[in-house]
């Protein structure tokens, strides 16, 4: 087999994720007014509090326009021709995880999700999201034991409506983005967690988003709180099938932590990247911020992004509190035609606050990537401090690697350092692990795993493995 | 097959090889047997360093002419990660850096890759960090150096110690030491040297590839070869070294003036 055979070889490489389950599902016809809104709310039995705040949203969204300036070039997206609810149609009321439709317990088990707690060793409590819909949460019995709230976000607006109507859109409010409006208008699902005060989580918490149906978004939300000295890990995760259309994803996540908790939130992205010219794909606009709330509060961001034919998310945290942490570990990589502009923001408004940005960006392929990033040190923030590290490596010469680091300090006691490099795969490094009996493709691996070393070591064990794997599996074929 | 070709580990004949479209080696012919120790002489841009690449397989350098036979198997049909397999290594003059993957892991993979091919099975942590521990004393090598990232803000010596670390950890038919002298003060080459003489052995052949003499007064060679623009125009024992270094290469000139003239 010559060079370029197996190049094409792994460039036509299947997206091991791209099938379809074939379930039967409660979808309403594409489309967007008010009366979709209220068919959602309806069909999810909410309270007439949250409909008004859907409906607020959405005729807010109305007086917005899409924003244009992230350097990403895709198809303009029709919202008129989006379905905006599916679900899986349950066959009967749901008792226990024994009676979750076999087909949606197999299509996870595919992905390597088990949902059967009785194989599950490894200590994870999994929340499964499926198209509109949370489909399992595991271990939510343990959990409750010790006063965690770990479930989906509709069966929260039930059982907590104080939380959510405290939290709901109190750190990404719906007149944050265009993107946050229309999540806030039409999200369906979604995963909601609450750490009582001074319980550290015994388990990594977890949801797994899977998009299913064709044409359908995925508008999810997410929602975490850590009351005050609680300590939480979270990992999200998540896969489409591949269709030749793009299908968007419009998610929001908020985090709160209060006096002394430590929220950690983990992500790795496997969104339907698209094929090797550009069709199809999923559009991952996603808005995560966390808010820093109490005196020594944490929040740190890990994501790696391998997916979707066009990432654009900024995770950020908001330090309010005195002495409040916020860190972002970051590795985007894009190959093929993918796009990613992606970064943080760190909004120090406390004394002492501190944040660290490290961000790996990989380009292969014709893809294109892009660091944009804020710090911003208000008036306040007395002695606030912010190390940013942004790195980028090429693989090929038909890629991009672009930076954006904005800093505005208006406290002159503040320290801000920023750190960029760009490095390109040598021929000489990949010459030197041959020559050690050490193949292409291992090398390759080998090398950008080194490159993002820094990020891996602050995913949770299991999701670092997974990373390492993902990475690639990714980078396949993309250097000759 | 005759007696003779049985013990030869490497025959190269009429090879000719370019860079770029420039053409280096003009047809070199070189007969190495096992236990040997050759050292290639030269002056600068005589060709010794493409030598050695083309040996270990380096894409860029085109064979336009000519065979190499290695252990009776064609060289110049194998990939470098193939010929890796096969046993032959080469130690490079500027060792390149990964950051981010520590030394030993980088080694594990690199031994545990030839395994693979060999059939062998994989050699685990434990037992791989023994065998490392027993061959970083032949260095001299600080074992905090397993820990760091490859070559990454290696000193010029400690680059080169850890080239002849990695030679006796994955253990090679065939060793070509390319300029492992340039850079080094005089100790650490006596360190590196003594190194690479321990590691001499019957089954064993090297080919150092140097500029200077001074080398070969630790590692002494069987044979030296001296490569003039893309040839060898000579061949003797260790003596010829010695006379180089008081000669210098210019007699080389002097030599080729007179062929000119002759043809």
């Amino acid at each position: 087999m010559t060079e370029a055979d197996e190049l094409r070889e792994f460039a036509d490489r299947e997206y091991e994720f791209g099938f379809v389950t074939d379930v039967e599902s409660d979808s309403l016809p594409p489309g967007l007014d008010e009366s979709t809104i209220h068919q959602i709310s309806k069909r999810k039995g909410e309270p007439d509090w949250l409909l008004e705040y859907r409906l607020k949203a959405f005729r807010h969204w109305l007086t917005m326009e899409e924003p244009s300036w992230p350097k990403v070039e895709r198809n303009t997206i029709d919202y008129q021709k989006i379905i905006y609810y599916s679900a899986p149609k349950p066959k009967k009321t749901l008792d226990s995880l024994d009676e979750v439709d076999p087909e949606l317990l197999e299509t996870f088990e595919k992905l390597g999700i088990s949902l059967d707690e009785q194989k599950r060793l490894s200590g994870v409590a999994v929340d499964a999201v499926f198209d509109s819909v949370s489909v399992a949460t595991t271990f939510s019995d343990k959990l409750a034991e010790l006063g965690i709230i770990f479930g989906s976000f509709s069966e929260a607006v039930k059982e907590h409506p104080d939380l959510i109507r405290q939290y709901l859109g109190s750190v990404v409010p719906y007149t944050d983005n265009f993107f946050a409006a229309l999540n806030a208008a039409v999200f369906s699902d979604g995963s909601f967690c609450y750490i009582p005060a001074g319980v550290r989580c015994p388990m990594e918490l977890s949801t797994y988003f899977r998009i299913n149906a064709a044409g359908t978004g995925q508008f999810e939300r997410t929602l975490i709180i850590a009351d005050d000295q609680s300590t939480v890990s979270y990992l999200e995760g998540c896969t489409a099938p591949m269709r030749d259309e793009n299908q968007l994803h419009a998610a929001v996540v908020e985090l709160v932590a209060l006096e002394g908790a430590t929220i950690k939130y983990s992500t790795v992205q496997n969104w339907y990247p698209g094929d090797a010219d550009g069709v199809g794909g999923i559009y991952n606009f996603v808005t995560k911020r966390g808010l820093c709330k109490g005196k020594r509060s944490k929040i740190s961001w890990t994501q790696v992004e391998t997916g979707s034919a066009v990432t654009w998310k900024y995770p950020s945290c908001v330090l309010l509190g005195d002495e409040s942490v916020g860190e972002f570990y970051s590795v985007a990589l894009t190959n093929n035609m993918q796009q990613a502009d992606t970064g943080t923001k760190m909004i120090h408004i406390g004394k002492s606050t501190s944040s660290t940005i490290i961000s790996k960006g990989i380009s292969a392929g014709r893809g294109q990537n892009t660091y944009r990033g804020l710090v911003d040190v208000k008036k306040g923030a007395t002695d606030a401090r912010n190390f940013s590290q942004c790195d980028s490596m090429l693989l090929g010469d038909r890629c991009g690697a672009h930076t954006f680091p904005y800093i505005e300090v208006r406290n002159p006691t503040a320290k801000v350092e920023h750190e960029a490099t760009t490095s390109k795969i040598g021929e000489d490094q990949i010459f030197y692990c041959n020559q050690r009996g050490i193949s292409t493709e291992d090398a390759v691996s080998m090398i950008v795993n080194g490159f993002c070393k820094e990020v891996f070591s602050e995913l949770p064990m299991e999701f670092a493995v997974e990373a390492q794997k993902l990475l690639a599996v990714s980078l396949e074929g993309s250097v000759g | 097959m005759s007696g003779k070709k049985e013990n030869s580990m490497l025959e190269i004949h009429g090879l000719c090889a370019s860079v770029e479209g420039t053409e280096i080696l003009r047809g070199i012919d070189l007969e190495v047997k096992a236990g040997e120790v050759h050292a290639i002489m030269g002056p600068n841009g005589s060709g010794k360093s493409t030598l050695a690449n083309v040996l270990a397989g380096r894409e860029e350098y085109l064979v336009d002419a000519g065979t190499v036979q290695y252990n009776g198997i064609d060289l110049l049909e194998l990939s470098a990660e193939e010929r890796a397999c096969e046993g032959i290594f080469l130690a490079f003059q500027y060792p390149v850096s990964i950051p981010g993957i520590s030394n030993a892991y980088f080694l594990r993979s690199a031994l545990n890759a030839i395994r693979r091919y060999r059939e062998e099975s994989e050699i685990d942590a434990v037992d791989f960090l023994e065998l490392v521990r027993s061959r970083m004393d032949l260095v001299g090598m600080d074992e905090k150096l397993l820990h760091r990232s490859v070559n990454d803000g290696f000193s010029g010596g400690e680059k080169k110690r850890n080239e002849i670390l990695q030679m006796a950890v994955l253990d090679p038919t065939l060793a070509i030491l390319d300029e492992t002298d340039s850079g080094l003060d005089i100790d650490a080459l006596r360190i590196v040297a003594e190194g690479v003489n321990k590691l001499r052995k019957q089954e064993r052949a090297i080919i150092v590839v140097t500029h200077y003499q001074r080398l070969l007064d630790y590692i002494v060679p069987d044979q030296v070869h001296v490569l003039s623009e893309g040839k060898i125009v000579r061949s003797g024992d260790k003596s010829l070294a010695l006379e180089l270094e008081k000669e210098g290469y210019s007699w080389l000139q002097a030599d080729d003036a007179r062929a000119g003239n002759n043809a």
